[in-house]
């Protein structure tokens, strides 16, 4: 096949990838638009194999067939819990591809046949960008998979100097891609920047608390296609540029809206040192003796009263696994006539979209799922409102004091309902290390207790009646 | 230079094009959304495919190769786990057949 027919090809492919994005606008074009997006990648994989320059398929095979077998197993094997661990994976396999592919294409491009005809500064600064991004990309992710996995802990880790020294690594880089578009035939240059910049990736993200990871995997979901787009430049392939830069805006875009539902800069998330509030209330200064426990029993009784209930999940749901449990409790509601609806907090959970993908794998319809704007303004009608492993993102401080680590950060007005209950196991703090004072409000009840283990006996107390 | 400009038009409405089409997902499939654009950045596939395929050195043919194995696992990975998502994402119907 001619070059031409191939880059016609690669055409349809970005066209594919438009389109099917495009389908994810709506649940019920997001499968199509997945799957034109996978015709996409058949067509362009297929027109390349057809390139003259191929002269043994192998190697080609071999890589495709590990490359096939792993993704697939990992994808159907992996338990929706483990999703933003999983996403982070293939993030990090997507930036390490193009650091990698840069590197080759450098390798050649300096063979003495191949040499004279290509456009050698545009080649090595790509491949320079390819290599720092693709590094990042690839280490970072591995760091945000360890701490989403629980290899590492997630704590955040304040220190201030690390990230004037991690700042230096990167201007290094930097340099080093700078040295390499001066002098293209020292290949030494560009393995030091992939050094350099995998310890970048490393530093970047350790210190970042699990709370702040919807950020984190989004950034690094918008580095990956930056990095494909670098290799574009690298190779001149439009498709690469094109798709790439679809996934860097993607990403961004991701990254803005969760950096905005916190309330905090990028580089806050990024580079900002994350200290408990010292000013703020202390915890007996809100808890004392105003915190009511209560049991499954009392419980039901108040959901039995009810006809408009809203659920408030949070990480705490994923981590005892208690999604079919709420769709059990959903249903039960339903059953005696109660609305039923649930809030999402945009950065509830450990990416964006956490919530909503658990709740869909319990089978809970997507249109009782409401974003925070959306049921804010309903909260006051609320009979009860039951939140789940939700801690800092129902907390009234936000809104009241100015003087909090989370003052400004929008948050779901659950104390407006007319009663509360929370289901956690005990008062400890969430992310930002501050109290609750919804915890001790009039109409909150809490009741201490897994988040699964609670609902279970909350449903099997209001079966019983 | 004009190769640089081209390419460098290209990826500057592209840009301008993720962000129109990227804004109208809601954030109800943003998990999908991450996956899903995951899977096609794994587009760079087919710069590994060429550099395992032409195998100028052995050095270029091997880190092609490796990059093929990320790159497939992150195509293929992509866009399963997305279709499994997706699969999961359904309304309210009026008659709901209760489990069991």
């Amino acid at each position: 096949m001619g070059e031409a027919w191939i880059n016609l090809a690669y055409l349809l492919a970005a066209v594919l990838f438009i389109v099917g994005l495009k389908g994810l606008a709506h649940p019920r074009t997001a499968v199509r638009g997945n799957q034109l997006g996978a015709l996409g990648m058949l067509i362009a994989v297929v027109a390349t194999l057809a390139h003259r320059q191929i002269l043994s398929f192998e190697l080609i095979i071999a890589g495709i067939v590990v490359g096939a077998l792993v993704g697939a197993v990992l994808a159907l094997k992996v338990p929706m819990t483990a999703m933003p661990q999983m996403v982070a994976l293939l993030n990090g396999f997507g930036g390490g591809a193009s650091a990698l592919v840069a590197g080759a294409s450098l390798v050649e491009a300096n063979l003495p046949e191949v040499r004279a005809s290509v456009p050698m500064l545009q080649l090595s600064l790509a491949s320079a960008a390819s290599g720092i991004i693709g590094a990042v990309t690839f280490w970072g992710s591995l760091v945000a998979f360890a701490k989403l996995q629980g290899i590492v802990g997630d704590n955040p880790i304040p220190i201030r100097s690390l990230h004037y020294f991690n700042g230096l690594l990167l201007l290094v880089a930097i340099g080093l891609g700078v040295m390499l578009a001066l002098e293209p035939s020292q290949m030494g240059y560009y393995w030091a920047l992939v050094a350099v910049a995998s310890v970048v990736g490393l530093l970047l993200v350790f210190p970042i608390g699990g709370a702040d990871m919807p950020v984190v995997i989004a950034l690094l979901n918008s580095y990956s296609g930056l990095a494909a787009s670098a290799t574009g430049f690298v190779l001149n392939n439009n498709a690469l540029i094109i798709t790439g830069s679809l996934v860097g805006a993607s990403g961004i875009i991701l990254t803005t809206i969760m950096c905005r539902a916190m309330n905090r800069s990028l580089r806050n998330v990024l580079f900002g040192v994350w200290v408990p509030a010292e000013a703020g209330p202390k915890a007996e200064e809100v808890y004392g003796g105003r915190v009511k426990a209560t049991s499954p029993e009392e419980v039901a009784m108040l959901l039995e009263g009810a006809r408009y209930v809203v659920i408030v999940p949070g990480y705490g749901m994923a981590v005892s696994q208690a999604q079919h449990a709420v769709r059990d409790l959903m249903q039960a509601l339903e059953a005696q006539g109660t609305r039923v609806e649930f809030a999402i907090h945009p950065v509830a959970g450990r990416m964006p979209g956490h919530m909503n993908v658990l709740l869909a794998e319990a089978d809970v319809p997507y249109d009782k799922l409401k974003e925070m704007d959306e049921i804010n303004p309903r909260f006051e009608q609320v009979d009860v409102a039951i939140v789940i492993g939700a801690n800092d993102v129902v907390n009234p401080l936000a809104r009241t004091d100015p003087n909090s680590p989370i003052a400004g950060m929008p948050i779901l007005d659950v104390d407006k309902a007319k009663s509360v209950v929370v289901i956690k196991r005990s008062l400890s703090p969430g992310f930002a290390g501050i109290p609750n004072p919804l915890f001790a409000m009039d109409n909150t009840l809490m009741l201490f207790m897994d988040a699964r283990q609670g609902v279970q006996e909350i449903l099997a107390a209001l079966k019983a009646k | 230079m004009e190769t640089f400009i081209g390419a460098l038009t290209v990826f500057v409405l592209a840009i301008f094009v993720g962000f129109e089409v990227i804004t109208k997902v809601p954030p109800t499939l943003h998990t999908p959304l991450m996956s899903g654009s995951n899977a096609i950045s794994g587009i760079t596939i087919i710069g590994a495919i060429l550099s395992a395929g032409s195998q100028h050195t052995t050095l270029s043919a091997v880190l092609g190769a490796i990059a093929l194995v990320f790159a497939t696992i992150n195509v293929v990975g992509g866009f399963l786990v997305t279709h499994r998502m997706l699969e999961m994402f359904k309304p309210s119907v009026p008659a709901r057949r209760e489990p069991k």
